[in-house]
């Protein structure tokens, strides 16, 4: 088995710490505490997810009949642009930018954010843009879709359109905000022992989500800039009756939009990598592979926008090239798939509900990876382009991608966040529920879309009703598989069975510390041995003692670990961050132990612990660094 | 990790070729093809198909084995030997996605061009046809006035244009469409008529020129796999050959207002006997000088022939004018 050891070697006279932690009334404020935001984030997005969800289950009342029976068209109309926009900017995107806020201060050691009161502004813009988008459903609601293209943006709904565009540059704003902090912290706080390659895989997911929300945003609130000024200024800038030209506007908005999808779908990318191993015992296969196919397809996502145009003003060449470069997206994203697979293959798989999801990631991404592949195709987009088909592989994409990911990944993460496990029982039940439904739901449309249904109607051809019928019932169940979830996720934050630090028994750094973490997240600065996948390195090592040792894996050698005598200067510089753990020094140390002491309590441990990490704080002169090949 | 070279292996791997050839042959999923460019993208999308059960199969298939061969026995505290990686397998496993895609782009450039995407002077240069159209350098400037035109103008059009055997003939049939909230509205220009469904004859070349009078429209025949937008100030263009005599749908497929879902109508394609007999319903007279010709005393105007359309969709004059203030009330 693994079990991690942290030593450190601290100064005698370190007085030892209590850990403080939060009260409930701090996650009402502004808290710079990047596990306070990162909360504030998921549990803000969860609501809204509600909100886009109860939105979505109203829009599939209404198509199981073919005649507009339940809603008017208006309202329709107004119920999908708000759902597309809140299940988009109000929940999978803070969602991933909470679980960020989170997990990456924690996964490379750092104490908190860069800049923690910049994340902390990121994060309180989100509520205000999301109660106006809401509230603009009572006004004049926005109903161009969430696309909202001119000319029909500025002839419908012109409230709640004006409404529309400040919560989306408010939201882009924020977006762009946490998008340089994640970018500055992964880069610059890392604890010195962890080079780039010793980073767990969500880090460099985020990374190239960064970089893709710095590209792109910007042009977004360009175009938003611009369709405010011709809706409310009445400029003709996309205005074809003032001389206008509609499609610079669905070039603007999708060289952001299209990235979106990557900026949604990237930090799952990141999390499924982190959470497979942990829970096939298996290292994950092909580090480097899966990290640098992260940057490949934040590259590549930045020149395939127009393929949301092929049968908009797309000339023949454009359709060409950006067919081609969508297609070749697949080869980054078959790489992780198929790396993932590699990973639980021939592992000691814990089929738990966090496994369920993660494997549930998979199985359902790739429906919407090969559809996806399917409408790059511009003869066959032609065909279904703005059809169920294409409603059909969003969501496979952003439901079964992305949802399916952020349930595993709060399944996985949720001891560490509220130090207390999730009900196992309720879990596989919510994932079987969801697995269910989802399919229910979204598979009958490649049909619809197929045989000729197009989108965003609330009105439709009576041949489609039997179908249509399916996705209804499926929404139901689906919509019923969160309550499980919600019930669960509260209840068990106040009467789960304790997890303990370490529950999964998992290598990477955040669950070298307790559960929840302390304020300032590590009691001392850990220095890294081990790369974060080690799973089974130590016991199928020939080395004599096991206590240091070289895997020389083939794609994820960790030669770039390096060991500072000082910390990287933007930690040294921030005084508060260092108290006496500047000069202590860890040292994680993956060793060999008889099985049978992975339950029982380190006895030599400083914190209370029931899993096999423990933090072991040795008295001994500080510089003592328990290291020998590295 | 191995490659898997064994003897079940191959029978696996055969298994699955057969089932995916044989799904992606008879899914049975697509509507009628009522033209020869639309089997084109059938068997593009076949090939497609085949391509994706197989993965689907083997992603699932693998998933499924995984979760039932290698389940961690309880009280089995151990970890599973360490694999970090196997270059020539994430060699192969980059490499054969690459070729597959790459394929498939190439296949569907082929098909693309035998559709007529890539009829280079699919607007310009159509025939002795009155056609509204833009020189090219204003390709992206309004249609603010459809009389300025410049018929041996080459220029890239938007849509399908003539497919490689009828390039640079002119289409036997063209119609000029205009999409407008909810309803399309058909001009035959060498008649002069303008009707709210689309008749064309069998086996003929048809040219559409789609323009869009409000907000984005986009023109689509599910049974034709063609569709494209129709963009207010922009002209674009669709070609193709009906195949089949029938009734088909036509649908606007790009978002245009509460009542999209209602802005459907009929094409018929009919053979040459049955649409001369149509035609003959609609011409009073062949004046190709003018563009609304009399059917009665008065002719209507696009706004009166609409009205029963538009009110059969349940639209009012007031939902219009809100909607669209430059709506010719």
């Amino acid at each position: 088995m693994t079990s991690a050891h942290v030593h450190a070697t601290v100064p005698a006279t370190t007085p030892n710490q209590v850990p403080v932690y939060r009260k409930w009334l701090d996650y009402f404020t502004f808290n710079p505490d990047h596990k306070v935001i990162g909360i504030q984030y998921l549990v803000t997005s969860f609501i809204f997810y509600f909100m886009g969800g109860t939105m979505a289950t109203a829009m599939r009342t209404e198509l199981a009949t073919p005649s507009p029976d339940f809603v008017t068209p208006e309202v329709y109309n107004s119920l999908l642009t708000l759902h597309g926009t809140v299940m988009i900017f109000l929940w999978i995107i803070p969602a991933g930018a909470g679980l960020a806020n989170y997990l990456i201060p924690l996964m490379i050691g750092a104490q908190d954010m860069a800049f923690p009161k910049l994340n902390a502004l990121a994060f309180w813009m989100i509520p205000p843009a999301g109660l106006m988008l809401i509230a603009s459903f009572f006004l004049e609601a926005p109903q161009a879709g969430w696309t909202s293209y001119p000319p029909l943006s500025l002839v419908t709904g012109k409230v709640g359109e004006g409404i529309w565009i400040m919560s989306l540059l408010i939201l882009g704003t924020s977006s762009i905000l946490g998008a340089i902090n994640f970018l500055i912290t992964i880069l610059k706080m890392r604890v010195p022992s962890m080079g780039l390659h010793d980073m767990p895989l969500f880090c460099w997911a985020m990374l190239a989500v960064a970089a893709l929300v710095l590209i792109g945003t910007p042009v977004l609130a360009g175009a938003l800039i611009l369709l405010a000024f011709d809706l409310l200024a009445g400029t003709a800038f996309f205005n074809p009756t003032g001389g206008g030209n509609p499609i610079v506007y669905q070039h603007m908005f999708w060289f952001y939009s299209h990235p979106a999808v990557y900026i949604m779908i990237l930090p799952l990318f990141g999390a499924i990598s982190d959470i497979l191993p942990v829970h096939a015992r298996k290292p994950i296969f092909g580090y480097r592979a899966i990290a640098y196919s992260s940057l490949a397809i934040s590259f590549l996502g930045l020149i395939v926008w127009a393929h949301h145009m092929f049968t908009s003003g797309t000339p023949a060449w454009l359709r060409m090239f950006f067919m081609i470069a969508t297609m070749v997206i697949a080869v980054p994203t078959g790489i992780k798939i198929f790396g993932w697979i590699a990973t639980i293959w021939g592992g000691k798989i814990q089929l738990n509900s966090a496994m369920l999801f993660a494997i549930g990631f998979i199985s359902m991404f790739v429906i919407g990876g090969i559809s996806g592949v399917m409408v790059a195709s511009v003869p066959f987009d032609l065909h279904v382009h703005d059809t169920y088909f294409i409603v059909a592989h969003l969501h496979y994409v952003l439901f079964g991608g992305s949802v399916f990911g952020l349930y595993a990944a709060i399944y996985h993460w949720y001891p560490k966040i509220t130090g207390r496990m999730l009900n196992e029982t309720v879990g596989i039940f919510h994932f079987i529920l969801t697995f269910i439904g989802m399919n229910l739901t979204f598979m009958p449309m490649h049909e619809l879309g197929l045989l000729g249904m197009n989108r965003r109607i609330a009105l439709y051809d009576p041949r489609f009703t039997d179908l249509n019928l399916v996705c209804t019932v499926g929404s139901y169940i689906l919509a019923f598989s969160t309550l499980p979830f919600l019930l669960n996720a509260v209840a068990s934050w106040f009467l789960g069975t304790p997890a303990g630090d370490n529950p999964w028994r998992a290598l990477t750094l955040e669950w070298m510390t307790t559960s929840p973490p302390p304020i300032e997240n590590f009691e001392i600065i850990p220095v890294l041995t081990t790369s974060p996948y080690d799973y089974g390195v130590s016991t199928h090592n020939s080395a004599g003692d096991g206590s240091v040792f070289s895997p020389e894996p083939v794609l994820s050698d960790d030669s770039s670990v390096t060991l500072q005598p000082e910390p990287d200067s933007v930690v040294a510089d921030n005084t508060t961050d260092r108290q006496v753990e500047s000069y202590a020094v860890a040292s994680l140390i993956v060793d060999r132990q008889p099985e049978n002491r992975a339950d029982e309590p380190a006895v030599e441990s400083s914190v209370p612990n029931g899993s096999s990490s423990s933090l072991q704080v040795e008295s001994e002169p500080a510089g003592a660094i328990n290291f020998d090949d590295r | 990790m191995k490659i898997p070279s064994n003897i079940s292996a191959l029978l696996v791997g055969i298994t699955l070729t057969l089932v995916s050839l044989w799904i992606g042959q008879n899914h049975g999923l697509l509507p009628i093809a009522a033209s020869k460019e639309a089997e084109l993208v059938d068997e593009l999308f076949n090939a497609m198909m085949t391509i994706s059960v197989g993965l689907f199969l083997l992603v699932q298939g693998v998933l499924i084995i995984a979760v039932f061969k290698f389940r961690r026995r309880p009280g089995d505290l151990t970890d599973a030997p360490p694999i970090h990686g196997n270059i020539p397998l994430e060699i192969l496993w980059t490499a054969i996605p690459t070729v597959i895609v790459l394929l498939i782009s190439v296949y569907s450039f082929d098909v693309y061009q035998k559709l007529g995407g890539f009829d280079p002077n699919a607007i310009g240069d159509s025939g002795a046809v009155q056609v509204a159209m833009l020189p090219g350098e204003e390709l992206s400037t309004p249609l603010i006035n459809p009389s300025k035109t410049n018929p041996t103008h080459k220029h890239l059009a938007l849509g399908i244009g003539a497919s490689p055997e009828a390039e640079g003939k002119p289409a036997d049939l063209v119609v000029n469409v205009m999409g407008m909230q909810y309803a399309w509205l058909f001009t035959y220009p060498e008649i002069g008529t303008t009707t709210g469904e689309l008749h064309v004859p069998l086996g003929k070349d048809i040219q559409l020129n789609i323009k869009a009078q409000d907000v984005l429209h986009a023109f689509w025949l599910p049974e034709f796999r063609i569709k494209q937008d129709a963009i207010p100030g922009q002209e674009s263009q669709l070609r193709f050959r009906p195949q089949r005599v029938g009734e088909y749908p036509v649908v606007c497929a790009e978002l245009c207002g509460p009542y999209h879902g209602g802005m459907v109508t009929k094409l018929f394609v009919e053979n040459q006997q049955d649409y001369d007999n149509w035609l003959h319903t609609q011409i009073a007279s062949h004046d190709p000088g003018q563009t609304v010709i009399a059917l009665g005393a008065n002719p209507p105007s696009d706004t009166d022939f609409l009205a029963p359309f538009v009110s059969e969709l349940g639209v009012t004059n007031e939902i219009l004018q809100q909607l669209n203030p430059h709506y010719p009330a």
